[in-house]
């Protein structure tokens, strides 16, 4: 028979607090958008437009929309686009390849927030450079990433 | 079988630019969640997804955890010509789904 103690009760939910996972960090989303970058370019704010409602009350699916002001002709055209944020588990949200195909860079889609955080969209162009947009969101239910 | 939604436009002047919706049902299950007893349920999403244009691909993406279970893309592409748009979704089993769509350039 175990003893239920307070000793015992704090040890178990130390262990608790340390199997949960690490939420991304400013810093880790740093990182992961200078990974995307390649360390050297440096993404410079503009050109981009990050859609996203400002107040999102299901964190689960919340709606954005990246577009990038080209031309997106096969001299000119948006190469990626990279959605970062703060406090999910992992910096990374989704990473969309474009081609002069596309016609326009505007891409859509749903991702989960698990908190009321930043998000950053980096795109890379034809001719190499970096550019990037942020939009702050605040969220009422965030997604349940614990349960 | 996963259920896929695919919004293209049937028929396109040529040289414009159309907007493709998709939809597909998944799961996307992060790899954070824990279940009833405690163990993390293993990671679970659609990593990959990819759109070609008569075999062309015109459009890739790649998903992460943070992506809403069933994934909804919607992009856009410039009608060349007559044919078939194909579009596969990818998840962490290797299995690969795929959808077709006619499209008639005018």
């Amino acid at each position: 028979m175990t003893e239920l103690t307070r000793r015992s009760l704090l040890a178990a939910g130390t262990a608790l607090l340390l199997v949960r996972p690490a939420h991304a960090t400013p810093q880790a989303m740093a990182e992961a958008i200078r990974a995307f970058a390649g360390g050297a370019a440096k993404a410079q704010p503009g050109r981009v437009t990050l859609d996203l409602p400002a107040l999102v009350e299901n964190g689960n699916s919340a709606p954005l929309t990246v577009a990038v002001d080209s031309p997106m002709t096969p001299d000119s055209f948006v190469r990626r686009i990279a959605v970062f944020n703060e406090k999910n588990p992992q910096p990374n949200v989704a990473v969309f390849h474009l081609t002069p195909r596309s016609g326009r860079a505007v891409v859509s889609t749903r991702m989960r927030l698990a908190d009321s955080q930043t998000i950053v969209a980096v795109a890379e162009l034809s001719d190499g450079t970096f550019w990037s947009a942020s939009a702050e969101v605040i969220v009422t239910l965030a997604a349940c990433l614990e349960g | 079988m996963p259920r896929a939604m695919i919004n293209v436009p049937q028929s396109v002047p040529r040289g414009t630019v159309f907007e493709i919706k998709t939809l597909v049902s998944h799961p996307m299950e992060t790899g954070f969640r824990p279940d009833e007893s405690g163990r993390l349920r293993p990671r679970d999403i659609i990593h990959t997804f990819v759109c070609t244009y008569n075999g062309e691909e015109v459009f890739r993406a790649e998903l992460f955890p943070a992506l809403a279970a069933n994934p909804f893309l919607s992009f856009t592409a410039v009608a060349t010509e007559s044919g078939a748009l194909a579009f596969h979704w990818t998840d962490d089993h290797g299995a690969t789904h795929t959808e077709t769509a006619r499209i008639t350039v005018t």
